[in-house]
């Protein structure tokens, strides 16, 4: 009876820690979110006074019009979403294909292949030669240079070939039988297989393209009209508090004849939002591809 | 001469083969040569650390130096601060993330209700598909002396009288590295901890269950002991990658006041060897990190590995 007593206690008192614990890290990972995206609805002179919290006080959409009519944040934006769209469809398709070739074991150049690339998981060129051999191919200043280096990864083509080798044999045993080409069986039967992996990939290639800023500041920062959203963000953070950024310059010259006015913190909330948003839309829809395909990755491995 | 017959026929069949497969050749050569030019050309770069290079010449007519660059890095007071900043943002980051994580996995487990768990483990995974740039951001907003979320709290719970400069003091700022990548990364970190707890099995809960043990004894004695293959495994693995305590994050979050500490690699190669033009003393300094990089990644895979086979026997 004492035992029984004493093992409802701990029930009582691990749930109790174990809810507490995570709603507050649900409230630790939200509160940041929700705060900015009172901000950026919120009169920008109102928030420098402090004390917005989780609701607009002075609901405007000023912060929002002013940014969003800039040509250069809307040329950012296609760049971004152009980057985004071409890279994921490029690089899962040219992914799927290598590894569906390695992944044949009569193929004479599988292990020479599989060689080269997973070589290059642990051996970097660095900065410097990279750099001069971008600028060499003529790919500084370029469209191009967002898509076409991270073609195809060791990381993400380990992943799909371990995926298409636990497909069963008999499919592409009786496709060839039928007398389908190599390039028709990876296009009708392989590729729909590999729907689920293809997912996780194609996400993780999305989310990566969309939140690079290195690149273009490495490669386009001479050329404003390759610029992406994320670099403009991260432009307008590091200027942010001196308010010498030139888009800050422009947005404030902007306002000063109208009553409405904007305020870095301002700018930085919205910005933030804006970057965030096709993000947190998509990832939540791909969660069951994602936790699977991970932990397909981590352990075969 | 059978030998070499053999021989023969093998490099005939070998021929007939790649004839037969040359659809399978078509669909991945291409491939192979795009990463021969982007990942290994670079590599040929690397004797401009050699050098002392100057843009506008082929590389074989630059000056040779011999090791002159590499004697310049290791006198350079800055570099060992770069070393030690790097080393120890990277074990700060191994620990508190991999025992956040773990910590999160074991509490998910122990939930019941589906639909609270699943709603954590979404909201959990959200800040690790945000950018740094945006990370960064919120970071800097929730530190703020001006009504930062952050120091609110401490106020308001009285732990601290007035508001601390978080970005500003050098010595905090490994901490401030390590508490934002555990906000980050911590869902994300916990599915493959989660998975592995997926993967134990059922009659072990149940034989302790019969023999009085509770849920933290059930959690301390079987939970733990049967993931710590999956722990010590990573542990490992993520020890090859000391030399990359990540570039962004750093580098988006220092300034004037801290860069003593926040320097790392990346920053060191931009801001002592590009922004001066010295392009041989970045490309050594990145010869350096990859070097080193690459005997941790193969020592410590030898250990997984070996650690890997002990525990099969």
């Amino acid at each position: 009876m004492n035992r029984f007593r004493d093992k409802r206690w701990e029930d009582i008192f691990l749930d109790t820690f174990i809810y507490l614990s995570l709603i507050f890290l649900i409230i630790v990972t939200l509160y940041p979110f929700l705060n900015t995206l009172a901000v950026s609805f919120n009169d920008a002179v109102d928030s420098s006074r402090g004390g917005i919290h989780l609701w607009p006080r002075k609901f405007t959409l000023y912060n929002y019009e002013t940014l969003l009519t800039r040509t250069q944040i809307y040329r950012a934006s296609m760049v971004s979403v152009a980057r985004t769209v071409l890279s994921t469809a490029l690089c899962t398709f040219s992914t799927a294909m290598v590894a569906y070739t390695i992944s044949r074991r009569e193929f004479v150049l599988r292990r020479i292949i599989s060689f080269i690339y997973v070589l290059t998981m642990y051996i970097d060129g660095g900065l410097v030669p990279t750099y001069f051999l971008i600028r060499a191919l003529g790919l500084t200043n370029n469209f191009w240079v967002y898509v076409l280096p991270g073609l195809v990864s060791a990381f993400n083509l380990i992943v799909i070939r371990t995926y298409i080798s636990g497909l069963p044999d008999s499919f592409i045993e009786s496709a060839r039988i039928d007398g389908a080409g190599e390039f028709t069986i990876f296009l009708r039967i392989i590729l729909p297989l590999c729907k689920p992996v293809l997912a996780t990939i194609a996400l993780f290639v999305a989310v990566d393209n969309w939140n690079a800023w290195f690149d273009t500041f490495l490669y386009n920062s001479a050329n404003p009209a390759l610029s992406t959203l994320q670099y403009e963000l991260m432009k307008v953070l590091q200027s942010a508090n001196t308010m010498s950024g030139s888009l800050l310059q422009a947005l404030s010259r902007a306002a000063a004849g109208t009553s409405n006015t904007v305020t870095p913190r301002a700018i930085r909330a919205t910005m933030t939002v804006i970057v965030s948003v096709p993000i947190i839309i998509v990832y939540p829809f791909l969660q069951k591809y994602f936790v699977h395909g991970l932990t397909l990755g981590g352990i075969k491995e | 001469m059978n030998a070499s017959l053999t021989l023969a026929k093998r490099g005939h069949v070998f021929w007939q083969r790649l004839k037969q497969q040359k659809i399978l050749i078509l669909m991945s050569v291409p491939f192979l040569i795009h990463i021969v030019i982007f990942k290994y050309i670079p590599i040929w770069g690397w004797l401009m650390a050699f050098q002392n290079y100057w843009p506008g010449k082929p590389i074989l007519q630059q000056t040779w130096v011999g090791l002159e660059n590499f004697r310049l890095l290791f006198d350079d007071v800055v570099f060992y601060e770069v070393l030690r900043n790097t080393l120890a943002m990277s074990v700060i980051k191994l620990v508190m993330g991999t025992v956040s994580s773990i910590a999160l996995a074991l509490m998910l487990n122990e939930v019941r209700k589906i639909r609270f768990k699943k709603a954590a483990q979404t909201i959990s995974y959200l800040p690790h598909f945000i950018s740094w740039v945006v990370a960064a951001n919120l970071v800097r907003d929730a530190l703020s002396t001006d009504g930062g979320v952050v120091n609110r709290a401490l106020m308001s719970l009285r732990i601290i009288k007035e508001p601390i400069m978080f970005l500003g003091i050098p010595t905090l700022f490994w901490w401030v590295i390590g508490f934002s990548h555990v906000w980050k990364e911590v869902g994300w970190g916990a599915i493959i901890y989660l998975a592995a707890i997926a993967g134990i099995d059922p009659a072990l809960y149940e034989a302790a269950k019969i023999d009085g043990a509770g849920r933290l004894k059930q959690i301390w004695y079987i939970t733990i002991p049967s993931i710590r293959p999956t722990i010590s495994i990573l542990l490992i693995m993520n020890m090859g990658y000391l030399m990359s305590s990540g570039f962004e994050q750093q580098y988006l979050l220092q300034n004037g006041r801290v860069i003593d500490y926040a320097r790392v690699f990346t920053i060191y190669e931009l801001d002592y060897g590009i922004k001066m033009m010295r392009y041989s003393f970045a490309t050594a300094v990145g010869i350096f990190r990859s070097v080193v990089s690459l005997i941790l990644v193969f020592s410590t895979n030898q250990l997984a590995k070996r650690w890997g086979q002990e525990r099969l026997v």
